[in-house]
């Protein structure tokens, strides 16, 4: 990544519309995981099955295998409460991102909106190759590559207690600190 | 901007800052808990009022001891697969499935049979007319340097002393005659559906099988899906209120399912024993189609009647226990196979069972009587589904079950008007495949619930439901006790067809004497003529 945390200087406007755009999806990906946390029945495997599109046979495969779809359904559980987490309260945002991509990703891959497809599963709407998983994927890369933690979340916290640079959140706001590295920072 | 820091670097701002969202968290832990307590308050009030208790069939007993020896008559389409569930596959068979093109991917078929559970079973017996179906399955037979002897007439293996017991999965004008020769000569029968293919046959095999001691299954596999535990529960537990209809149907749009069997090319009057496989039926010259293809004759079959809506009796039958019903009219006639076939495919069926009632919610005496209807089509195959139509709610019957509240219950009313009930959503869902029960179900599970048959579930392990059954048969005769779809099933099921039949082909109204137990209001020349005495 060309830029870091540190060197990114948002306006008031742009830094409150990402925090509410990585806030919502965090929300959503809490969600998905809690209520599938709390209900004991729910398995991934159909969902599986119903797999179409060049990586069906993959999926498929996952459903068949009962010890391997017990690890998708852990996995995935604890990916959506994790990423969902990091996303709302800003802690690891950027890895929250990248592992939010990484489940949507598979989503996407398993229920491609393609021509000619259909799914027993029924759609809220119209899709034509993009799909809500799709932008949300999207939305996520613009969430990477536009962190916001580190102003407004924990990773703020988290970067000055492990001695990381801490970024001014708007142009008015220049990082002051003479105690905080100047060095461009990991992705967090 | 300056602003205050503590000595480790972090000022209020920061903390102010680095737990903004904790507001945002808050409120995603309350809402999300309202939601919970919410779909739990409903899931609970319904599930109170409903207290079904989803079950699985008792085990059936071990397979110890000395091996069962096997008769097995005719080894065509049915028998081959029968002897696949007793662990016997052709070898044929497994070459198929493993070049097999079109199979989907992942395809456990292969894998499924060498796991399945050994029965404990020798094939000692094999008989077909036909000299290639016999050489097939005693091949099959071979295990452990064992082999099956082969007969061409079923009455000298009935002789041997080597068969303790017959599967019998012939032509349906054979069952009743072997079935009760095999009974005589002291063997347990397994008899594929429809159990008779006649009127007079059927009151005999019923006397046949009170006298015997041997165990007496008919073929209907479907008893094992664990599904229809839970519906006896969900039917006695009054959860629909009173059933007035039923709606059952068949629908198949393809030549296989139409009966129009490949015929082997070598058949010949040298390889069939034609007279044997004729028995009771009329006097013929050899007639190829009419050997493979014999579902589609009187002569030999017994039409959607005995071959289809035996099933679907039999699923009902055994929720609700209705019987023979008191009368019964059929139409229909054949209007997508036009190729000289004599049995419909196009067949509607009406039984009437005026006193019915398992239980309602109205006025005492306001509800009573049922219409069992049976709609079959071979020409077309959209699922229409069974249903179980209540007043207070309809049950959808498949692999899975499915219960929705109609909007007018008189039992539900309360719940739909406060909220608690949506009658779109199902108020019971059981999906054997998953673990639980989900009584408000999500989006998902009502699609996907409905998928896959052949197979059933045990504590979610897919199982070959004709396996269970035969197991069942085997437990019977090795530990005792009861099967599923014995004698007074059978004889149920028989009779019901037999009428549906009866009526489609002479036209007239069919009833049921349940007193003397005899058919009335069709006289028994007419019976004569159309070959049902």
């Amino acid at each position: 990544m060309k830029n870091t945390a540190s060197e990114l200087r948002y306006t008031p406007s742009q830094l409150n519309l990402l925090v509410l755009l990585r806030m919502a999806i965090g929300w959503h990906f809490l969600y998905e995981g809690v209520v599938k946390l709390w209900n004991p029945g729910w398995s991934a495997g159909s969902f599986l099955v119903d797999s179409k599109g060049l990586f069906a046979g993959l999926f498929q495969a996952m459903a068949a295998n009962p010890s391997v779809l017990e690890a998708v359904d852990f996995l995935n559980v604890w990916g959506l409460i994790l990423v969902g987490l990091g996303l709302m309260l800003g802690a690891l945002t950027r890895w929250a991102a990248i592992g939010g991509m990484v489940l949507l990703g598979f989503y996407y891959l398993s229920h491609p909106a393609l021509i000619g497809v259909q799914y027993a599963m029924p759609t809220e709407g119209s899709y034509l190759l993009v799909n809500k998983n799709l932008i949300e994927l999207f939305a996520l890369a613009v969430l990477y590559v536009f962190p916001t933690g580190h102003i407004l979340g924990l990773d703020r916290l988290l970067n000055i207690w492990f001695g990381k640079a801490a970024a001014a959140e708007t142009p008015a706001e220049q990082a002051p600190a003479e105690n905080r590295s100047q060095k461009a920072s990991i992705p967090s | 901007m300056e602003h205050k820091q503590d000595n480790k670097g972090i000022g209020r701002r920061d903390i102010l800052k680095g737990l903004a969202a904790l507001p945002v968290l808050g409120a995603f832990l309350a809402s999300a808990g309202f939601k919970s307590a919410y779909d739990k308050r409903i899931r609970n009030s319904i599930l109170e009022e409903l207290n079904i208790k989803a079950a699985t069939p008792p085990p059936t007993g071990p397979m110890a001891g000395p091996p069962v020896n096997i008769g097995l008559i005719g080894f065509g389409i049915r028998g081959e697969q029968l002897a696949r569930a007793l662990g016997f596959a052709t070898p044929q068979w497994i070459e198929k499935i493993k070049t097999d093109t079109l199979a989907p991917p992942h395809d456990t078929r292969l894998q499924d049979y060498f796991e399945q559970e050994n029965l404990n079973v020798r094939i000692a017996g094999i008989c077909d007319v036909f000299d290639t179906n016999r050489e097939t399955g005693i091949v099959a037979s071979e295990r452990n340097g064992h082999k099956a002897k082969g007969y061409r007439d079923y009455r000298e293996m009935l002789d041997s002393p080597d068969i303790d017991a017959v599967v019998i999965a012939t032509p349906d004008h054979w069952h009743a005659p072997m079935a009760i020769d095999a009974l005589a000569a002291g063997k347990h029968v397994y008899v594929e559906k429809c159990m008779t293919h006649k009127l007079g046959e059927t009151y005999a095999l019923n006397e046949a099988v009170r006298n015997s001691e041997a165990v007496f299954q008919v073929g209907h596999q479907h008893r094992q899906t664990q599904s229809f535990l839970t519906a006896q529960d969900i039917i006695r537990k009054n959860v629909l209120g009173h059933i007035a209809l039923i709606q059952t149907n068949t629908n198949r749009n393809d030549d296989m399912g139409a009966w129009q069997y490949d015929i082997h090319p070598d058949a010949n009057p040298r390889t069939v024993d034609w007279d044997a496989f004729l028995g009771n039926a009329p006097r013929i010259p050899f007639n190829a189609e009419h050997l493979f293809r014999w579902r589609k004759y009187w002569a030999y079959g017994t039409g959607l009647a005995g071959d289809l809506l035996t099933h679907d009796f039999d699923r009902i039958n055994c929720l609700l226990n209705m019987g023979i019903p008191s009368a019964v009219m059929a139409s229909g006639g054949i209007y997508t196979h036009r190729d000289n076939r004599e049995v419909p495919d196009v067949f509607q069926v009406v039984m009437e069972y005026p006193d019915f009632f398992v239980g309602g919610s109205k006025a005492e005496g306001k509800e009573k009587g049922m219409t069992f209807l049976y709609s079959a089509s071979l020409g077309n195959q959209y699922d229409r589904g069974t249903l179980l139509m209540g007043h207070d709610a309809t049950m959808q019957l498949g692999q899975s079950l499915m219960v929705y509240a109609d909007p007018m219950s008189t039992r539900y009313l309360p719940m739909i008007e406060e909220g608690i009930i949506q009658p779109d959503v199902p108020i019971y869902a059981y999906d054997p495949r998953a673990e639980g029960v989900d009584a408000v179900t999500g989006a998902t599970a009502k699609y996907f619930a409905n998928k896959g048959l052949m197979y059933t579930y045990r504590d979610g392990k897919r199982v070959d439901a004709t396996l269970l059954h035969m197991r069942e048969w085997l437990s019977a005769i090795r530990n005792g006790g009861k099967v599923s779809a014995g004698i007074q099933e059978g004889f149920e099921e028989a009779i019901s067809a037999h009428m549906a039949t009866i009526s489609y082909r002479t036209g007239k109204r069919v009833e049921w004497d349940a007193g003397t137990q005899r058919i009335k209001g069709i006289e028994d020349s007419l019976l004569e003529e159309i070959g049902m005495a």
